[in-house]
């Protein structure tokens, strides 16, 4: 491929993703300006304390948001312009193209209709399926992710089954109709620790079967070390650093990262170590600080963090070979 | 284990509900009787015999003008159930829509439909009765279309209550992101997570509508004779006070226990109903 060449269309592309939420206190701006790249195969996480903008860039993505939040800037699928679609565009892409696990397996399927049922509906919407081929396909899907006794399993009623089951239930539920994008919203947040590496390594392998780019949001460093290629993370409604997972976790630069990763309990630490805490708290979304977000509990910070807001820009002396290791810190190297 | 089979065996340890569920069977039984049989010809007059003590010939004796006390009981049980079946039918006809309809789309449409539902509430069912009767003249249908015109808020707003709390639940936003619209997931999840509250407050106004038919007979603006009704007897009733005080007694007790059969029912109901009794083993 030549140079002059424009690169092949990505799945997913967001640019300068801005979104305004009103609330009692006046309009807020909860995300600042997100922009991120996804191809097949690639697996994205998304990682930041609660308040973030983390799971509002997943339901952006999904065009979820509430009716009144205002959105500004791009996100493209195969190209194909998302933001200000018509609702009914946008639901012949829900659960057909891109397809959305979340956080609570106890309440995230409803409580009056069968296992098989809830699994085999959007395969009967997207894929025109009749209802007994959805229902064996609904049962495929069951086996796939690995839930004991599937056959009997499919008309069972969600109570009937245990938090890490029902999380694999909306597995089969998300990737039914095989989309192109799996955005994971902290999917394994309420689940027992044994359990959690079951449900995440059975989702990863899926989408690398599949071939699926996925999206995954945690506030767990660990779990992201092991599962997703590349991390972004964010703070105050804006991403502050992003890399390659192992180059993250490798070479951490922006101060709010490395606060994250101090923050961490480790095994091997002496007994009765204090965790290091990042000082201060989260600024309110409504009352942000109008240079970097961070500033105001930044060790690093000058006056001048006050006044403009730092963009990302790559690093210097970075491996040749990797994917671009970006910060949105002028004054990160002074920490390091 | 399937869930009908466990409500059933729960609903036959609710004693109040097994209570209630008899009286109303009760009702439903005066009716399928009357429909084909009454110990006297309803509207029969024999003055000769009035104001009888019960005996064998008049089970529960005679009124004023000599009618069968026992057989305009059970005639009148038609009208107070046709009357709770269509006015709770006109509420939950049109109200489950709207509150719907305002629960799936906050905003101006939720804002118009709960202040017209507001407007309707202002003017309870006996005054809005009244209203039309000075306009349509007095009469069953005038007030059944009355009662059933106040249910249509009531409904609308425990369905937009009810609904906006099931909206708020993961599986709704899990159903929009599998690509479902706001209405199959109206129909599909809203609706029947709310169809227990919808139950229960269909018994209470059920309940509600006997009692006001009941009154607005009383009035004379209801059911009009030769039509028998329980609120019609009770007026009737009146002017013997001091004659035949019992002849009140009849139609009282007759109505009370039809109300309190179907609260009784609702009270069971939305303890049967609720799911979170429901998921104790």
């Amino acid at each position: 491929m030549s140079q002059t060449e424009s690169p092949p269309t990505p799945l997913l592309q967001v640019q300068d993703l801005q979104v305004a939420l009103p609330t009692a206190r006046g309009w807020v701006q909860a995300l600042r300006g997100v922009s991120l790249r996804l191809e097949r195969g690639q697996t994205l996480g998304l990682i930041g304390e609660s308040g973030c903008g983390k799971s509002l860039t997943a339901l952006a993505l999904m065009g979820l948001l509430p009716e009144r939040a205002r959105v500004q800037g791009s996100i493209r699928l195969h190209g194909q312009e998302l933001v200000d679609q018509p609702e009914r565009a946008m639901c012949r892409l829900r659960g057909a193209r891109m397809a959305m696990v979340f956080q609570e397996p106890m309440t995230a399927l409803n409580p009056l209709h069968t296992i098989g049922r809830q699994i085999a509906e959007p395969m009967r919407l997207h894929l025109g399926l009749s209802a007994q081929a959805a229902r064996e396909r609904a049962l495929q899907w069951l086996e796939r992710v690995q839930l004991p006794r599937a056959s009997e399993r499919l008309d069972a009623y969600p109570h009937q089954l245990s938090g890490g089951q029902r999380q694999r239930v909306m597995i089969a539920m998300a990737l039914s109709c095989q989309p192109d994008l799996l955005i994971a919203d902290e999917p394994t947040t309420a689940l027992d620790v044994t359990v959690q590496k079951e449900v995440l390594q059975l989702m990863t392998r899926l989408v690398r079967e599949e071939g699926m780019a996925m999206l995954l949001i945690s506030h767990d460093l660990g779990l992201m070390h092991e599962h997703v290629q590349q991390v972004m993370v964010m703070y105050g409604g804006s991403v502050v650093e992003h890399a390659e997972t192992q180059d993250l976790f490798d070479s951490r630069c922006h101060p709010y990262t490395r606060g994250l990763f101090h923050a961490r309990p480790r095994l091997g630490l002496a007994r009765g170590t204090r965790l290091h805490t990042i000082a201060g708290s989260v600024p309110d979304l409504a009352d942000m600080p109008s240079g970097c977000a961070f500033a105001p509990r930044c060790e690093l910070a000058v006056p001048a963090c006050n006044e403009a807001r730092p963009v990302l820009a790559p690093i210097k002396g970075q491996p040749p070979g990797l994917l671009a290791h970006t910060v949105a810190c002028p004054r990160w190297e002074l920490g390091a | 284990m399937t869930e009908p089979q466990h409500l059933g065996r729960r609903a036959l340890r609710h004693p109040s509900f097994v209570l209630g569920a008899f009286i109303v069977l009760l009702l439903l039984l005066a009716v399928g009787v009357s429909l084909f049989w009454s110990p006297y010809p309803v509207g029969d007059i024999d003055i000769p015999n009035k104001l009888a003590l019960p005996s064998a010939a008049h089970w529960l004796g005679t009124d004023s003008l000599g009618r069968d006390i026992a057989s305009l009981l059970l005639v009148g049980s038609q009208n107070s159930l046709m009357v709770g079946v269509i006015a709770v039918g006109i509420g939950m006809g049109l109200g489950v829509p709207l509150g719907l309809l305002a629960a799936a789309r906050p905003g101006w449409v939720d804002e118009v439909v709960m202040r017209a539902s507001d407007f309707t509430f202002a003017f309870p069912a006996l005054l809005s009765a009244i209203m039309l009767t000075a306009i349509y003249g007095p009469g069953l249908v005038v007030s059944i279309v009355a009662i059933g015109i106040f249910n249509i808020p009531v409904f609308a707003r425990i369905t937009r209550g009810a609904a906006r709390a099931v909206w708020k639940r993961d599986y709704c936003l899990a159903a929009l992101a599998a690509g479902k619209g706001a209405f199959r997931t109206t129909i599909d999840h809203v609706l029947p997570n709310i169809s227990s509250a919808l139950i229960v407050q269909a018994t209470v106004q059920f309940a509600i509508a006997i009692l006001a038919e009941a009154a607005l007979s009383y009035l004379g603006l209801g059911t009009q004779p030769p039509q028998p009704s329980w609120g019609r007897m009770l007026n009737e009733a009146q002017s013997q006070l001091f004659q035949a005080p019992w002849l009140a007694l009849y139609p009282g007790v007759a109505i009370a226990l039809a109300v309190l059969g179907l609260n009784l029912v609702g009270d069971g109901l939305r303890d049967l109903l609720d799911p979170r009794l429901a998921r104790q083993r």
